[in-house]
């Protein structure tokens, strides 16, 4: 252990330790922008300078270890006035238009300006030009950045895609994307985790909430929304409302109160996802000569994206079952708009995702399976649907409860943990139990794939058709190793399930921002919990589902199933 | 009022002056990778603000181009931008009445031309096409990448012999490079915006003299495969010592008695003494190489026998035939090449000198090695004999310096027209013409001009010709290899022929340069050689770097090394220097900034632990 001294408080903290932490060990607090612990320790903004006794220059708390002795003052008047001149000079480059901004009171810089009483600017403003093209689902704003380098550290060493690279030199050095590549020819996964990691509003999705307005506006449209699982556990954390609260069936509620027609559940089409790709993995489980191994899951769209432009060979690798969102939208243009006797193109179908790299999915152009049109018209995320209850003005702390509309807005536990990283997993080897022995598992026996770990294993027995060796990965950079590893003949798998952000859909691209907390744990533990507590808890036992086979599908993996539900993943030919 | 005063600068100007040396120093440590249109825009920018304003050109021309390559920059430019500017700054070069104005277009007409790629795509595309490449100066300069703020920190922790492990990871030669490497390193050092580089060849030194005996790095699993090596000098050992490392089986083929190539054969014992080099060697044959010594390739051993027989080839034979002057006499008895006689001493033959005169001709490394050999010899005079001006030779300067202070005669601005010879048909005397500076060529030196003087007669005993060194490349040749001026061609991959399995590097790919690049040329031999093998087996390091301490870095002086009295160390061949001593190795050590942690080190990280 060292001893220092912080602001006249003697503390302890083991050797090795910054000052940022030791401080904070000690309750005391020492403001940032650029700081990501473990990821971003680089002391690029300097506003965590402090002043070291006896040495010449202010250090940055961030990245300077603690020393035997060391007598540090956080919040000296040299200390004061450095940190203000900084940032200063970060604002004096930074578009301050705040109350047009989507970060407008979600945002550490101007948090800290407000913190610091910055009620004038001394330093002449230079905002540099954006210049951006804004149809694509990421957009950077030069004007806003402030070249934290977090999102190049993100992408480097949570995503391994190393999309984005400091470009040029001196005043005119910035953040772009590497080899300087437009953003459409960049591998970008549209993961979004730069987005959630910006600390200001310089990185966002395309807002799409206008197009849903516009369908919502036209009395000649039948509009119908699917809420992705992930979106339940954290919808309503800027409303002031406990999670237990903001139930599925409230947020059900709010998405009627926006004025959709029918309010239905992606929870739906992942238990029908289950039903698919569990009969797609057994049936090559079974006959193992004739496919490629591992089997990987396919419903995360960022992850697909990445198999695409880095490992374009594994491609082949996937399930050929669509995402549940896709699942939903080519339902819902055929078999729903058929139920309730509408033209399928006078259906528009929204989605509420957690994610970025829904926006593209949904634009692929295979995805038009139901009647030619896209499946899914448009997806918002969760940010831009509560940006839409906020516009509407829905007061959610006295939201009732409320169903889902019927048939494709109920689901089973099974289908809320796709939320979470190994929930896929879970509910396909719930139901794969099932559907080789006839008999059910214990709902919690695969407990071993669920988690925060980014890289998951388990051999699970299944009576009749032996070991399956099963893998979970979420985040690119796992995934990348997972791969690596499989490349080298360390590792075999027979089933892997990956999700493109850490932690899966619950730390999703997609999600609500909190400045530098990580909820993907918490949101989690929400979905595993409502998994715990639902009466249904194998996708097997959706008795909507079974019906939908009945009346339209016939059975998993069938002529109809083939057409509207699975995809080749843009390799020519279905296979 | 006076009629004239004594001129005392004013306060203002000293403080410039002082600022311009800052800049100066500032400038030569500047990091790399910078924008060059940016770069191009403040030089215009720093040249304007001499102008004294009178004449149009100057005075507004220059602002106009700032003004435009601002607008390049800011993605405000048009393809007729670029016509502008090129007008603009002819219209300087043509007719701004002093250097300030037309000196500060002819750069930027320069950077025009140098940096077109890169205005074009500013313009068309409105972006950089350059990004600050390398965290740490120092790495990015050693031609093997050596990890230099690494091993200071470790000398600055006493742990020398970790220091020397972290060196083997990219260079088998630490203990010669402590002695005559011709450290770029330090050419860009970050500490020189501050006072001045870091003396890292005097640490480098240092740590070698004090690591002890420590085992050679461990080596991978044996891989059946098996490499030959042709030439046991700094390039040759080095890739041998690599690939043994990788699992390989190497054979060294030296055609001489003992290994180490130039620097036993090229390079005298005063600079760098024998059993130090026998060290590096002995330390490198330490992981299993075969040496087959005294075996010339062509006539004790067949190319095609040793393709035949290896499964890869590296051939690094380096520069070790003289080049002619070219002048009358050259092939008298008692001229000789500065290459033959320290080839000579090299195997510890040692001719006597004693009270002759003796003429060296050249400027280079190599002929203050002859000259300062001379004076050891037992040479009564020694002149030394250059064509151009003292500062334009390319030896170092310290080598220069070191030559006189042992009583060498320079004789500069003289070029060599032919060498008299006696009744008996042996040289007694070097013709040479005087020469003055004339335009600069190409490179920035002045090429010497023939002076309105006669020439003038230089007798001596003993001539040494120290005018360059060629490839023996003769039989490669034969062999098909491909050459260029004389030299074997390679990929930048060391690669000679496009199928892989033959590689070349060092002087015989470069002609003459120095032993790191030699190192460097071995390094990326064996890791192109290995994946050729169908290995990636790569060189790593587990030697923990000491954490930076933040810590006051005051401007203070660099710690040098001393020689020996020149009066003394003349009659011998010991060592010439006086290396650091433990006291001020500490003191060098803590004047390192530690661009692996601070700046953009702290950012891309500042060590590749493994290649």
């Amino acid at each position: 252990m060292v001893k220092l001294t912080i602001n006249g408080k003697e503390i302890e903290a083991p050797a090795g330790t910054t000052i940022l932490r030791a401080a904070n060990m000690a309750g005391i607090v020492i403001p940032f922008l650029c700081y990501m612990p473990e990821i971003n320790e680089i002391g690029a903004c300097r506003v965590c300078v402090v002043e070291i006794e006896g040495i010449n220059h202010l250090a940055a708390a961030c990245n300077t270890q603690i020393e035997e002795g060391m007598v540090v003052s956080t919040n000296s008047s040299r200390v004061r006035k450095t940190r203000r001149t900084n940032v200063e000079l970060i604002l004096s480059q930074h578009d301050c238009n705040c109350p047009t901004c989507s970060r407008n009171g979600n945002c550490s810089l101007q948090n800290l300006a407000s913190d610091l009483n910055i009620l004038d600017l001394s330093i002449p403003s230079n905002v540099p030009e954006n210049n951006w093209d804004e149809t694509f689902p990421l957009i950077r704003n030069e004007s806003k950045c402030i070249k934290c380098m977090r999102c190049v550290q993100v992408c480097d060493k949570i995503q391994g895609l190393n999309v984005w690279d400091i470009t040029g030199t001196g005043g005119r050095t910035t953040v772009n994307t590497t080899g300087n590549l437009s953003i459409q020819e960049a591998p970008c996964s549209l993961c979004g985790q730069c987005i959630t990691n910006c600390p200001v509003g310089a990185l966002t999705a395309r807002d799409d909430t206008q197009r849903v307005f516009d369908a919502l506006d036209d009395p000649d449209v039948v509009t119908i929304v699917q809420v992705a699982p992930a979106v339940r556990a954290a919808w309503a954390e800027s409303f002031g409302v406990s999670r237990e609260f903001a139930s599925p069936a409230r947020m059900s509620a709010a998405l009627r109160r926006l004025g959709f027609d029918y309010v239905f559940d992606t929870n739906f089409t992942a238990d029908l996802t289950i039903m698919e790709e569990g009969t797609e993995f057994i049936k090559h489980f079974t006959h193992a000569a004739e496919h490629k191994w591992p089997m990987f899951t396919s419903c995360c769209p960022g992850w697909v994206r990445f198999l695409k432009s880095q490992y374009p060979e594994m491609v082949e690798n996937l399930s050929t079952a669509k995402s549940p969102q896709q699942m939903f939208g080519a339902l819902t243009k055929s078999y729903f708009a058929n139920k309730i006797g509408v033209d399928p193109q006078k259906v528009f179908c929204v989605s509420v995702m957690p994610c970025t790299a829904k926006k593209s999915e949904c634009d692929l152009p295979e995805m038009n399976d139901a009647c030619g049109d896209p499946d899914v018209d448009v997806v918002i995320t969760t940010r831009e649907f509560v940006k839409m209850l906020k516009i509407q003005s829905v007061v959610v702390p006295l939201l009732p409860e409320e169903e889902f509309d019927s048939p494709l807005g109920s689901g089973t536990g099974a289908a809320i943990v796709f939320g979470a990283s190994g929930g896929v997993m879970d509910a396909a080897l719930r139901s794969a139990y099932f559907l080789v022995t006839g008999e059910n598992p214990d709902p919690d026996a695969f407990a071993a794939v669920r988690g925060l770990d980014g890289w998951k294993e388990a051999t699970i027995n299944v009576p009749g058709a032996g070991d399956v060796r099963v893998a979970v990965a979420s985040g690119l950079g796992n995934a990348r190793k997972l791969i690596e590893a499989i490349k080298r003949g360390e590792v075999e798998y027979d089933f892997v399930e990956i999700m493109a952000c850490p932690g899966g859909c619950a730390g999703g691209g997609g999600q609500p921002i909190t400045l530098d907390h990580n909820l993907a744990g918490e949101r989690s533990d929400e979905l595993w919990r409502l998994d715990r507590e639902s009466a249904i808890r194998y996708s097997h036992e959706n008795t909507d589902v079974a019906m939908l086979y009945e009346e339209f599908l016939i059975e998993p993996l069938g002529e109809k199933s083939h057409h509207l539900l699975h995809t080749n993943h843009g390799l020519g030919d279905k296979h | 009022m006076s009629r004239l005063e004594i001129m005392t600068e004013n306060r203002v100007q000293q403080a410039i002056d002082k600022l311009y040396q800052d800049l100066e120093r500032r400038l030569s440590s500047g990091p790399t990778g910078l924008c060059p249109v940016d770069t191009a825009l403040n030089i215009v920018t720093l040249c304007q603000s001499q102008s004294c304003g009178k004449c149009v050109p100057c005075r507004v021309g220059l602002g106009v181009l700032a003004d435009l390559l601002k607008d390049v920059l800011d993605g405000k430019a048009d393809s007729k931008t670029i016509s502008t500017i090129e007008k603009t700054a002819t219209g300087i070069i043509e007719s701004a009445d002093c250097a300030i104005g037309y000196d500060s277009a002819r750069m930027l007409l320069d950077s025009l031309i140098a940096f077109k790629d890169d205005f074009t795509e500013h313009i068309e595309k409105g972006r950089c096409l350059s990004g600050t490449d390398a965290p740490v100066p120092c790495v990015r300069y050693c031609p093997s990448h050596v990890d230099i703020p690494g091993y200071i920190a470790l000398a600055n922790k006493g742990q020398y012999a970790d220091a020397l492990r972290l060196m083997w990871k990219d260079n088998p030669f630490p203990i010669t490079c402590g002695y005559i490497c011709e450290h770029p390193c330090e050419n860009h050092c970050r500490r020189g915006m501050l006072d001045s580089a870091i003396n890292i060849r005097g640490i480098k030194q240092f740590i070698t003299e004090n690591a002890g005996v420590i085992p050679p790095l461990a080596k991978a699993a044996p891989t059946g495969k098996k490499v030959a090596v042709i030439g046991g000098g700094p390039g040759g050992l080095s890739a041998a010592y690599f690939l043994s490392l990788m699992g390989h089986e190497v054979t060294v083929y030296e055609r001489r008695k003992k290994l180490g190539g130039m620097l036993r054969y090229g390079i005298p014992a005063y600079r760098f003494p024998r059993e130090l080099l026998d060290r590096d060697i002995n330390n490198i044959l330490a992981t299993g190489i075969t040496v087959k010594l005294e075996t010339d390739i062509g006539t004790d051993i067949s190319i095609d026998e040793i393709m035949n027989t290896y499964d890869s080839l590296f051939v690094a034979i380096g520069a070790h035939t003289d080049s002619k002057a070219r002048i009358e006499g050259e092939d008298l008895e008692g001229v000789t090449s500065a290459v033959d006689l320290l080839r000579t001493i090299g195997d510890e033959e040692y001719p006597d000198y004693t009270g002759k005169t003796v003429v060296v001709v050249g400027g280079g490394n190599v002929a203050m090695d002859a000259t300062r050999t001379s004076l050891r010899l037992g040479a009564k005079k020694v002149y030394c004999v250059y064509r151009r001006r003292q500062t334009d030779m390319t030896a170092l300067p310290d080598e220069i310096e070191g030559a006189i202070a042992e009583g060498a005669e320079l004789l500069t601005l003289k070029a060599p027209v032919r060498i008299e010879a006696d009744e008996n048909g042996r040289a007694v005397a070097l013709w040479t013409q005087p020469q003055l500076p004339g335009e600069l060529d190409s490179g920035g030196r002045p090429a010497p001009m023939n002076a309105d003087l006669p020439e003038e007669r230089i007798a001596a005993d003993i001539f040494i010709m120290a005018v360059g060194q060629r490839v023996e490349s003769d039989i490669f040749e034969k062999a098909d290899f491909p050459l260029e001026w004389g030299n074997l061609k390679t990929l930048p991959s060391g690669e000679v022929f496009q199928d892989g399995k033959v590689f070349a590097g060092g002087d015989c790919a470069t002609g003459p340069a120095s032993a790191i690049q030699a190192v460097a040329a071995g390094k990326v031999a064996a890791a192109n050689i290995d994946n050729y093998l169908g290995f990636n087996n790569v060189i790593s390091t587990d030697v923990e770097i000491p954490p930076a301490q933040f810590e006051n870095k005051n401007r203070r002086g660099r710690v040098n090394v001393t020689e020996r009295e020149a009066s003394e160390r003349r009659n011998d061949f010991e060592y010439i220097e006086c290396p650091m001593t433990k006291e001020g190795a500490e003191m060098e050590t803590s004047r390192c900034l530690r661009c692996d942690r601070y700046g953009y080190g702290s950012f891309r990280g500042g060590r590749n632990t493994q290649w």
